[in-house]
Order: structure tokens, then sequence, then C-alpha cells
């Protein structure tokens, strides 16, 4: 097996052990549903169904940056990683996976609760979703991880990590919410621009998978 | 010697830059007076992208040759991005006030602009929460570096808001008229010249900052 | 490139800042040797030993591990080194067992069942192999540190204090572990504060002060006494 996936392995069966990092990401999501639909009545949510989704998204995204991070410093387990025969960019890929893998999960549960709690249908536009959901998570955590990681070595993680995280990805919530809303949308021919905010989240990802993986061992190193 | 320099040709090109932007410019048909508030946003909205790509590179060239000297630009750029992001909302704020009659609207420029100042604030409270000097320099120049990489995407995705936000009328570009053409290079020159001279001489007095925290670590010890 | 000495650094130096940890250290340890480094607290053994381990880049300065140049090729290297700290490094979720097998697939080397449970026999943990580490006492989880040391049998063992924080019994097991590590041929470097201990199996001593060496000698040199009490129980030249 290799070492990547080994890390993804192990972060997947501490997961399982203790289900923690999944269970605080769903149940803060559903909160934050709950909030917004208590805030605003039917005929107001209207315009802003994909808004909340993403914000409910975004901050169970984060709690569950957080719960990675605080696994590996831990018994300062990281060095026992950073010991082994890896490249620092595999790491990282290792990381991602893991770190995707938990919050797609989260999300996957957080998404049917909004349909009903929002009155959706469950058609073919919530595989739109889905698949919105799958490139915004990726380019949320390829850049998540990294910070995350930049966060660990400060002296308040969980508070600065926000403050990095939610600017940077805005991009991602902007590109996610405006597909989100095209694909709800009850105009005829709205989803015709849709690819732009997808390419858009892709490239998102890709930039910064590689621009992370490339950098990763000056985050890591003393 | 350089910073000399600097400072007379920004005490000279100051009055001829008021000059131009509000003598020697004509007054804008449609929007009055207020529109004079462009020769001074248009060169801040600049610098503030220009301190961005100073702190990207900067950083970068720390990340690459392990100087501090690189960080130190890049923190410094990073201030000077605060300053001039803040500068540009508000005179994009006061020029927009009397047509849109309010303060604020997520127009593209401005909602950049307002992504861009979060991205500078973010690296000032992540510098501020890494006491070792090493690993302030290296963990906030990756965060520099990749800040600037999310702004060319930034700008991609407010062009995305836009289309779905439809910009009300608002502050337009230049005109016909030269005058006006002359008056802005006039005027972001003179912003130039004196974001030269606020950069380096920033920078001298940072060197100075981290001698004295220098001298102070090596009393207590 | 087979190289006779299992670890060698030329003028290491490590600057925190204006803070010099290492002001210029170079050490030459030939294989077999079981070297003790005692020093104060800053006086740079950590500092040093993290750099050899790849943990730490310095600032200035080679070191070469059994001939590999760690700034060149560090994957290579971290291969035929283990490193032990008083944190374990271990995920307290998983079974011993689960750790180890972890770290094999790390490392790449053989992960099967029989060879973990031999590991596991070896520290004493046999009988707790399924057990969460959560459980573990500091002791045993020092135990599972020295297995996941050992697991990829590195060739150049790092210990930084490991003695500390260990009862009478988990300190009689690392000895015993320590002995048929050097009986293998292989190399360990050891740093403590523990005069006794320290000097119990080594065939080399050395003495680091301020961020420099001070003293490098045969372990059973009386000058190493002389040095550690000079240094360390008296306070130094201060």
């Amino acid at each position: 097996m290799k070492p990547v996936f080994a890390i993804v392995y192990k972060d997947i069966a501490i997961e399982f052990r203790n289900k923690e990092s999944i269970s605080s990401m769903f149940w803060f999501g559903l909160l934050v549903l709950v909030i917004f639909s208590f805030s605003f009545d039917s005929t107001e949510a209207e315009g802003i169904k994909p808004g909340i989704l993403w914000v409910a998204f975004s901050f169970a995204g984060i709690l569950g940056l957080n719960r990675s991070l605080s696994m590996e410093s831990d018994n300062d387990c990281l060095q026992g990683l950073l010991l082994a025969p890896l490249d620092r960019g595999d790491l990282y890929l290792g990381k991602v996976a893991g770190n995707f893998a938990f919050t797609i999960v989260a999300e996957m549960i957080i998404l049917p609760v909004f349909a009903v709690l929002q009155h959706l249908n469950f058609d073919l536009k919530l595989l739109w979703i889905v698949g919105i959901t799958l490139l915004g998570t990726l380019g949320f955590v390829s850049i998540g991880t990294t910070l995350s990681m930049i966060s660990a070595h400060t002296r308040m993680k969980e508070v600065i990590l926000p403050i990095l995280q939610i600017p940077m990805t805005l991009p991602v919530i902007i590109s996610a919410v405006t597909a989100t809303g095209m694909v709800l949308s009850t105009e005829p021919g709205a989803m015709a621009g849709i690819s732009f905010p997808l390419s858009l989240l892709g490239v998102f990802s890709i930039v910064y998978l590689t621009a992370s993986y490339l950098i990763f061992e000056h985050v890591v190193a003393e | 010697m350089t910073r000399q320099m600097l400072a007379i040709l920004s005490m000279i090109m100051i009055p001829v830059a008021l000059y131009c932007a509000f003598v020697y410019a004509p007054t804008e048909a449609t929007m009055g007076q207020i529109q004079r508030i462009f020769y001074f946003h248009v060169p801040q909205a600049i610098l503030s992208y220009t301190s961005a790509i100073l702190l990207g590179l900067a950083s970068l060239m720390y990340l690459i040759k392990g100087d501090l000297k690189w960080d130190r630009m890049a923190y410094c750029s990073a201030e000077l991005g605060v300053l001039f992001t803040v500068t540009t909302l508000i005179t994009g704020m006061i020029w927009a006030h009397p047509v849109w009659n309010t303060w604020w609207e997520f127009d593209a420029r401005l909602t950049l602009e307002l992504m861009l100042g979060l991205l500078f604030v973010g690296y000032h409270m992540l510098r501020a929460y890494l006491p070792e000097r090493e690993s302030r320099a290296r963990l906030s120049t990756v965060f520099g570096f990749l800040a600037l990489l999310d702004v060319p995407i930034n700008y991609l995705s407010t062009y995305l808001w836009e289309q779905h936000h439809p910009r009300l009328y608002g502050p337009g570009g230049g005109g016909a008229d030269p005058a006006i053409n002359i008056a802005l290079l006039v005027s972001t020159i003179t912003f130039g010249i004196l974001y030269a001279y606020l950069l380096t001489q920033r920078i001298a007095v940072a060197r100075i900052e981290e001698e004295v925290e220098y001298l102070e670590q090596v009393v207590q010890v | 490139m087979e190289s006779a000495l299992a670890l060698e650094s030329q003028d290491i130096q490590k600057k925190f800042g204006h803070f010099t940890a290492l002001g210029g250290v170079s050490i030459q340890i030939p294989k077999g040797e079981f070297v003790t480094l005692f020093g104060r607290n800053g006086a740079g053994k950590t500092t040093f030993l993290k750099i050899a381990a790849t943990l730490m880049r310095p600032t200035h300065g080679t070191l070469h591990v059994e001939g590999i140049d760690i700034r060149k090729e560090p994957e290579q290297a971290r291969r035929h080194i283990g490193f032990l700290s008083h944190n374990t490094f271990i995920y307290r979720d998983l079974s011993a067992i689960e750790n180890l097998r972890f770290f094999c697939r790390l490392y790449g080397v053989d992960a099967s069942t029989d060879r973990l449970m031999d590991m596991l026999e070896r520290v004493g943990l046999r009988r707790r192999a399924n057990d969460a580490v959560r459980a573990f006492s500091r002791g045993l989880q020092q135990r599972m540190g020295i297995a996941r040391v050992l697991l990829h049998t590195p060739s150049l063992i790092l210990l930084d204090e490991p003695y500390t924080g260990l009862d009478a019994q988990a300190v009689a097991m690392l000895n015993v572990v320590l002995d048929e590590i050097i009986a293998s041929g292989r190399t360990v470097i050891l740093t403590t504060h523990d005069l006794e201990q320290g000097l119990r199996a080594a065939t080399r001593a050395m003495v680091m002060d301020r961020g420099k060496l001070v003293l490098s000698s045969d372990a059973r040199d009386p000058a190493i006494r002389e040095a550690y009490s000079r240094l360390i129980l008296m306070g130094g030249t201060r």
C-alpha cells in the first residue's frame, strides 16, 4: 500500500472509531440550516436558498478542518508522519483526500435535510447540486488543508483558520451559490451559463491543489 | 538618498496632481464635481493591486531564497495594501453615494476590493499570532503567495457575481476628453511615486524595528 | 556509496531569528557506536537530534546519515533513521497493532500480523495488541513508541530523553531493547539528563553547551563526569 493511501486509510479508520468529525460537522451544519429556516419565512427564503446551503457547508467544513488538525497535533503525531520517507506533497494529498471524504459525507447528510426544510422536490436537480457540492468541496478542502496546517503553528489555531479560510474561499462560495441558484431557478434557460461557475470551481481546485502540493514542505518544516 | 529623492519628487508632484484633478480637468457632464474623486480612487485601486502583487512575489522570493529582507518587503507591501484598499473603498463609496443613494452595493469593483482587503487583514492577523521570527516569515509568506493566486480568481468570480447582480449605473471610466486622461495619468504617477516613497521608508523602519527586537532579546538573555 | 560513518555533520548551525541554538556542530560517529549526548536544557541537544532526524532544516552546514546527504535525499535518509522523543507519535484512537500496521505501510515494510505481533512481544505488549492506545499508561505508550521506532529496522536510532517519565520496569525494558540494538550492529545516539543511565551502555559520550560541542570522548573517560558536574550540575560558567 502506498504511503499516501495508508494515511487516508488511517484517517478513515480513526473516524470510524470515534465518529467525531462527521457527526460534529453534520450537527453544526444542521443547526445553521435550522437558524436560517427560523430567521426567514418561505417567501423571503426563495432567493437565498443556495446561500443558506453554502453557509451551512462552509461552517461545517471549517469545523471538519479543525478536527482533522487536532487529530495530528495530539501526541505530536504529525512529527511521526514527517519522519517517514514520504514526500511532503504526498502528505498534503493524503490529508486532502481524508478531509474531502469526511466533508462530503457530512454534506450528503445535510443536503436532504436542506431539501426538506426548504420544500424542494427530490428530483434530478438534486443530482446537479451534488455535483456542484463535490467540486466546491474539493476547492474548499484543497486550500483549507493548507491553511489549517498553517494555523496549527499559531497560538490561536481554531480562531485564525476561519479568518484565513473565508476570504480565500469567497470565489468558491460565489461560484457554488451562483451555480446552485441556476439549478434551483424555475426560469427557463436559467442553466444556460452554468459551465462558467463550474469551470471556475475547477480552476480554483486545480490552482490550489497544485500550489499547495508544491509549497507544503515550507508549511510543515521547522 | 533614493528615499529623499522620492520624498522631494512627491512633494513636487502632489500639488501638480491636485491642480490637474481640481482645476485642469473639466467638470464631468453627468456626475458633476463628485466625479473628480475618480482621480484619487483609480490610482488607489491600482496601488492596492500593486501591493498584492508585491506581497505575492516577495513572499515567493522569501520561500526560494530564505532571506528575511524579502519577508520584510512582503509585510510592508501588505501594510500599504491595507491602507490603499481602505482608501479605495472609502473613495469608492463617497463617489457612489450620490449616484446610488446608498453607501454600499455589491458592485464588482467594490466587492473585489473588499475581498482583497480581507486577504491583507488575514495576512496581518496571521503574523500577529506567530511570535517567532522564522515561522512568522515562513508561514505568512506561504499565505501571501497563495493570496496572490486568489486575486485573478476573485476577479473572475466577481464578474460572475455581476451577471446575477446587474450593476446599477455607477462610477464609470474615463471619457473622450483627453484632459481627463492626462489628469488621471498625472495623478497615477504621483500616487506611484508616493507609494514608492512610503514603501522604501517603511522597509527602512522595519529593519530598525527588527534590530531593536534583537537587542531586546540579547539584553533579556 | 557505503560509508563507515553512521552520522557525519559539518558545521551544523541553527538560528531562530537572532537566537543561535546551534553554533556550528561537527560530529563524526562511526557505525555501531552507542553515543550519549549530555547537556543542560537549551544546550541544543534536541535541536541537533531533530536536524539529524530531518525534522528540522539547519540554517547552515551539512549532515550525512549512512553516507546520504539529508538535504539532497531526505527521503532516502529517513529510511535509515528512527527517532523517539517523549512524545510517542502514536494515534490514541487506534489499537496497538493498528498503529504498527500503519507505520509499516508508511515506511513500505512488511506489515504481516506475525511480524507485528513479534514486535509487540519484544516490547511486552503482545497481550494488549487489540486495545486502544488511549487506555495505555505513559510507560506502555513509551513502549509503543519504541516498537514504532524499530519497525523499519533503521540503522541509526535517535532517542531524545527516552527515560523521562518512565517507571523502573519500563526503564529496564528500554535498556534490554537498547542492548539488543547495539548487539545487532546498529548505531544509537541518546540524549539524557541522567548521568548513570546515559553512561550505562555507552561507548562514546559527548557534552554540549550553549549550542556547541564541548567534549567528545570515550564513555569511560573521567573528563565526561567532570564536564557533566561542571556544566550541568553546577550551572556552567555563567
